[in-house]
């Protein structure tokens, strides 16, 4: 790696500068080792067969129904998660930004979602077994306080419906953690210009702030997007294996070579770096676009 | 002006009341293991269970081990990149977001399937390889926050002088890194370091996957045998998880100040 980059540096190729490379070296033999080549051993071995001749095989034998349904229930759930985790996470931000509330629940809900945004794995599918699960500190509330059986209506933890409101527990707060220093970034003046001009709340926001705003809004969103495509913990602790979206089939391969085609699961982690990679692309060049206007 | 100004009362209340729940509800249940009345019951038998012992300990190792070996890759690294050879900054913060990008669960499966006993470097082979490539693992999936802060740190110093000024006293590199510049970017360390903590503490996926009993695959496992030790550790992992962010708060506040006396 060191070599081959350094060549590209030709022309300004120095005894400095080999100095220099040899002092990072120990950094991109760390990458390179733990992080590069492992990826991509799973990129190369989704276009090869177990002869080890090319084939575009395994990501055809993605669209058989079993595994096509798995990715399609993760890219549900995480656009599910990350549209609502946005709407949600905005309001919050705005009402702490713009709604005159004290000081201090500012600083506090900040340290709180940094807090939450970090608390998810294990233990948050527990609290969340602990609060709306069957025995459930909310599940029984709301039958011996309202006569409410949450169960009886249809209702289960661990499905779809369940796994989206726990996912919500760290996507909410990410979301405030990154639109809060873009809704403060919108200048004040700004709103004064478009007041004297006459223009309404409703038209300021429409036709000034969204617009400033929308590359980070449609950034987090795909931050969000990949944030909840790769989680797996949360989701092993919650459902088991269950409910069956793309990581953990991801799991269950890796763990005993359930799919019986080694190679198929190779397909499968290219597909989640690549749906994750062109998620996280779309966040860091919607981020570049929206730093040239908040600062 | 009125109206806004209840609306969003309304929002943060709700928002409170959506992220409160489920920590009362975590509480509540796991004070409910003795029959009819609130008691820390659920607390004394995971404490005293040699398993959590055992796993949380080892946890708290890797922990640590991580995060000097962290601040081994990223110091130098920042250091070298911000003070002689900015041209490689680009290429070096594309490689601290990657962990970001690639889902963890990838990436270990591409460590089995390259560091297997058959392989060159056959770290999965015995328990003290498979120790070390955890600890990389955990050192690559802390690198984009440990790198950032650091970084973030390093802007705040003037590296520069201070280098030339410990090498006309006669400081070697390693000296100047270990005495000079790590000490001004400490409290930027210790934020990484907080961070890493909380990461690797209750980490799962890597563990489970490399067979080793630590704190995350033990909860999972107490998850599916238990029903009220797991909200028990559920709270012990959030006090860990809210006492590291406290931590890096504090520090990073202290810092702060202690800048803004200067």
């Amino acid at each position: 790696m060191t070599t081959r980059t350094s060549s590209l540096f030709l022309p300004m190729l120095r005894s400095r500068q080999v100095g220099n490379w040899l002092a990072v070296a120990p950094f991109f033999l760390f990458a390179l080792l733990f992080l590069i080549l492992p990826t991509l051993n799973i990129v190369v071995g989704a276009f090869r067969d177990i002869d080890g001749h090319l084939t575009f095989g395994n990501l055809v034998k993605l669209s058989t129904p079993s595994i096509r349904d798995a990715f399609w229930l993760s890219i549900q759930l995480s656009v599910l998660t990350a549209v609502l985790g946005c709407f949600f996470g905005f309001l919050i931000a705005a009402a702490l930004v713009f709604g005159k509330l004290p000081g201090g629940l500012r600083n506090s809900m900040v340290t709180f979602c940094g807090v939450a945004a970090n608390f998810s794995g294990v233990p948050l599918s527990f609290a969340f077994i602990a609060t709306l699960g069957r025995l459930g500190f909310a599940t029984l509330i709301l039958r011996n306080w309202f006569g409410v059986n949450l169960y009886a209506t249809g209702f289960d933890l661990i499905s779809f419906t369940g796994l989206t409101i726990t996912y919500l527990y760290f996507q909410i707060p990410l979301m405030v953690l990154i639109i809060l220093p873009a809704l403060e970034g919108l200048r004040k003046e700004w709103s004064e210009a478009a007041a004297s001009l006459g223009a309404s709340g409703a038209q300021y926001w429409r036709m000034v702030a969204l617009p400033v705003l929308w590359p980070s809004l449609l950034g987090t969103l795909a931050l969000l997007f990949a944030n909840s495509f790769g989680a797996v913990a949360t989701a092993i602790a919650l459902t088991g294996s269950s409910l069956s979206i793309a990581p953990i089939v991801l799991f269950a391969q890796i763990r005993g070579d359930v799919l019986n085609d080694p190679h198929l699961g190779y397909a499968i982690a290219f597909a989640m770096i690549a749906l994750t990679g062109v998620a996280n692309g779309i966040y860091i060049f919607l981020r570049m676009r929206a730093e040239r206007w908040v600062k | 002006m009125k109206g806004r100004n209840i609306w969003s009362w309304l929002a943060v209340a709700l928002g409170a009341a959506y992220f409160l729940l489920p920590l009362v509800g975590m509480f509540d249940f796991s004070m409910k293991m003795q029959r009819g009345k609130y008691s820390f019951e659920a607390y004394r038998v995971v404490l005293a269970d040699p398993q959590f012992q055992q796993t949380f300990g080892y946890s708290v190792v890797l922990a640590l081990l991580t995060i000097v070996l962290g601040v081994l890759i990223v110091v130098p690294t920042a250091y070298i990149v911000r003070l002689r050879f900015p041209g490689v900054r680009p290429l070096v913060e594309f490689i601290t977001l990657m962990p970001l990008v690639i889902p963890p669960i990838v990436i270990v499966f591409g460590y089995i399937r390259i560091y297997n006993t058959s392989s060159i470097l056959p770290f999965t082979g015995s328990w003290l390889g498979t120790n070390v490539l955890v600890l990389f693992g955990y050192a690559m999936l802390a690198l984009p926050y440990m790198y950032r802060s650091v970084d973030t740190g390093m802007r705040t110093i003037d590296i520069a002088s201070l280098t030339e000024a410990a090498q006309s006293l006669g400081a070697g590199w390693g000296r100047i890194l270990a005495t000079v510049i790590l000490p001004n970017v400490f409290v930027s360390v210790l934020s990484g370091a907080f961070l890493t903590f909380a990461i690797v503490i209750g980490e799962y996926v890597f563990a489970a996957l490399l067979n080793l009993n630590t704190f995350g695959p033990y909860m999972v496992w107490m998850g599916g045998n238990r029903a009220y030790e797991p909200s028990a550790l559920a709270v012990v992992a959030f006090l860990i998880t809210w006492a590291c962010m406290g931590l890096m708060q504090l520090v990073t506040r202290f810092s702060k100040s202690s800048l803004a006396k200067r």
